[in-house]
């Protein structure tokens, strides 16, 4: 099996440490990996604005990319997402068909198609708050939205469960959304910042140690939120954890 | 030229006051934990919402002979029925009514429909003096300001606001926000104008066509006194509201009052089938843009909106930006959906008032995919070159370099990693970078990943690559 391995352009720049523990964990649980040097970005913040013209470019280069590869794995929901549903600013050949079916979330990928059951030498004996972004959610169904009666489940949860020493802690609006949103962050700042607050507060309020997410887009945000304040918060990536590397 | 409503700027200004801001998320939030409360109690409501989601689809894809049932079975029952093919025509018919009866005072249940029209201002220019019969529109009455909320028009007001404006407006107490006084007192203002009035208005929420008769649901039964006190009684309806059989109403009852404030019905549900003996059942079928939404291939299905509010009360944006803000007849998911089709223009920043989070699609009871059609609005604002100026050239930018390795490598090595790093002042004016009004700036690693599995991983492949060749 040979997967490529897609890293968020903001993980690349601001969270490389999140790419190295998404990277060794597959590779710990047998995966041979690469990582294609020319890629970018999956053109979600082009198609989400709408503008599918300056979107097109960016979904070349990722589809040039990755063409080749049996299985994609990207540690964010939301890009998975794009790629998966909304990746059409080019025409739609049989290679771009299957980049858009070969992506897979990490926990996702770890969950459905690796059905991993251990975590060797994960141990994080801290009190964690879930933050399942609306992507992995909503979009990917990763979890149960509270809005839907049906059965509760988590993958998130699940695979964290099998780390050693972790607990977690029970928020007030468990799948509430960030507010981050991509660029509405910056052009919705007010709101955005209000949800932002609301939401890391809510962790904090009910004894989180940590915030842990497979979207280091909603972290980005949220970190930011918690270093503006200055509340005794700190925010960590799933594969963090997984791979029993939380530096 | 209409200049498109700033949401945005509005949002940041109702956020200005961070207490009531607080508490309207909370009262709003607290509508979405009972709507919870209130779909967990019926097993089946997951399949209740698909069942309705498909009785409105095969309605909408079958418009035209429901419609023509209904009108045929309502003109049978004695109700005389009125075509209008925009707001203008549906004012004009309602005032010609008003007119042959020599009306001069109207009592009017709440009526999306007639705030779409602009029918109050209309028929208030003609010199018809009207008066809101729910309790939260006549609060927005007397303030003149439009409604806030598809359900609940006053919301955005504590009872602190309401005790003054009833001061100055209906002089009670200055001094005195009691509730049941507050609302004791607008009975007395309001009571005697319902028992005078000339003639009654509501609106409409289902259609029957094999009856010809329409419901109407209230929690005040303020639809009723309008509808049954006056000899005449005009009700306004969008074409959409059409449902085939009563058997389908339960469906839409079950889910209607529940979705809209987690109550298992609404205090009213009243079935107006035919005239009282003496009276009169106008009904006004209206179009205003609506056929013209029935064939837009990614919007259409909006049709199928009972109005229930739920979208508005699981908002995360909504409920951080009142309802006003939105500067529109609706407001919030489905505000962002349907305004656009009355004014692209005005409206084009609305679709970008979300984070698409998803939450208003798996709340609504009859299954409208709302992120899916906001999320194809921007594409269709962006395709008729409505988009503002920052976001237009941001996305160009973005464009040039995401789309190209070598200036994405560029743009990381040097300006992320040679400016941001050594200059991180030039990016922390709040001012240029809205980012850091309420953040902080992210710090810049030693290196990218990119430059570690170059380093660390790379090197590896080389090596092996070298030694397969010798």
């Amino acid at each position: 099996m040979k997967v490529g391995l897609f890293i968020p352009c903001y993980i690349d720049a601001f969270f490389p440490e999140v790419g190295i523990a998404t990277l060794e964990l597959l590779e710990k649980l047998g995966v041979e990996v690469e990582y294609p040097l020319d890629q970018t970005c999956c053109g979600q913040p082009m198609g989400t604005n709408g503008t599918q013209q300056q979107a097109s470019a960016t979904e070349r280069v990722f589809v040039d990319c990755f063409k080749d590869y049996q299985y994609i794995v990207s540690p964010s929901a939301s890009c998975v997402y794009h790629v998966r549903a909304n990746l059409d600013a080019i025409p739609q050949t049989s290679e771009v068909q299957n980049v858009r079916q070969n992506i897979y979330e990490l926990v996702e990928f770890l969950h459905d198609i690796l059905k991993i059951n251990h975590f060797p030498g994960a141990e994080f004996p801290h009190k964690v708050g879930l933050h399942n972004s609306c992507s992995a959610i909503r979009k990917l169904g990763t979890s149960r939205p509270s809005e839907l009666m049906i059965a509760s489940f988590s993958k998130s949860q699940t695979l964290l469960e099998k780390v050693k020493g972790i607990e977690f802690v029970t928020l007030d609006r468990p799948d509430e959304c960030c507010g981050f949103g991509g660029t509405f962050c910056v052009f919705e700042e007010a709101v955005s910042a209000q949800m932002g607050y609301d939401k890391v507060n809510d962790h904090f309020r009910n004894g989180a140690e940590y915030i842990v997410s497979g979207d280091m887009s909603c972290l980005l945000h949220q970190k930011g939120i918690i270093d503006y304040y200055k509340m005794n918060l700190k925010t960590i990536h799933i594969a963090q954890i997984l791979n029993g590397t939380s530096r | 030229m209409t200049k498109p409503i700033n949401q945005a700027a509005a949002a940041e200004q109702f956020l200005q006051d961070p207490q009531r801001a607080q508490q309207y998320d909370q009262i709003l939030w607290n509508a979405r934990l009972r709507r919870d409360q209130a779909a967990a109690s019926i097993p089946e409501w997951e399949q209740l919402r698909e069942i309705a989601s498909q009785i409105k689809e095969y309605t909408l894809t079958h418009l035209a002979d429901y419609l023509e049932q209904f009108e045929a079975n309502a003109k049978q029952n004695g109700i005389q029925v009125h075509w209008a093919k925009d707001g203008v025509e549906h004012n004009q018919i309602v005032y010609d009514i008003l007119n042959t009866h020599q009306v001069q005072t109207l009592v009017k249940s709440k009526s999306m429909l007639q705030e779409e029209c602009g029918m109050v201002p209309f028929l208030e220019n003609q010199g018809i003096t009207i008066t809101e019969s729910d309790f939260g529109e006549r609060i927005q009455q007397l303030d003149q300001e439009p409604p806030s909320h598809i359900v609940m028009p006053a919301i955005h007001k504590n009872r602190q606001d309401v005790s003054k404006l009833f001061a100055e407006k209906i002089e009670t107490d200055p001094n005195n926000d009691d509730p049941h006084y507050l609302n004791e007192m607008m009975r007395q203002n309001t009571r005697p104008r319902f028992l005078k009035a000339d003639a009654g208005m509501t609106g409409v929420n289902f259609a029957i066509a094999e009856t010809g008769s329409f419901v109407v649901c209230t929690n005040e039964g303020n639809a009723d006194i309008g509808a049954n006190v006056p000899r005449l009684h005009i009700a306004s309806m969008g074409i959409e509201k059409l449902i085939p059989k009563v058997e389908h109403l339960a469906v839409f009852i079950r889910l209607l009052s529940r979705s809209a404030l987690g109550s298992p019905i609404t205090q009213y549900t009243s079935h107006f089938t035919q005239p009282k003996k003496g009276g009169e059942i106008h009904l006004v079928i209206v179009d205003n843009g609506r056929s013209e939404r029935l064939g837009m291939a990614d919007f259409w299905s909006s049709l199928k909106c009972i109005r229930c509010g739920a979208c508005l009360n699981t908002c995360p944006v909504y409920r951080r930006s009142g309802g006003l803000s939105y500067g529109a007849v609706y407001s919030g998911p489905i505000g962002m959906v349907l305004d656009p089709t009355f004014d692209a223009k005005k409206y084009s920043n609305l679709p970008y008032a979300s984070t698409l989070c998803g939450s208003c699609g798996d709340v609504c009871p009859v299954k409208i995919d709302l992120p899916e059609q906001i999320y194809k609005w921007r594409r269709v604002m962006a395709e008729k070159k409505l988009l503002s100026l920052p976001r237009r050239e941001s996305m160009k930018a973005a464009g040039m370099v995401l789309g190209n390795p070598q200036l994405y490598r560029f743009a990381e090595n040097v300006i992320l990693q040679k400016v941001m790093k050594y200059f991180p002042l030039l990016f922390s004016s709040k001012i240029l970078n809205p980012w850091v009004r309420h953040r902080a700036l992210p710090t810049v690693p030693e290196q990218t990943f990119k430059q570690w599995y170059i380093k660390n991983r790379q090197p590896q492949n080389t090596q092996k690559k070298t030694q397969k060749n010798l």
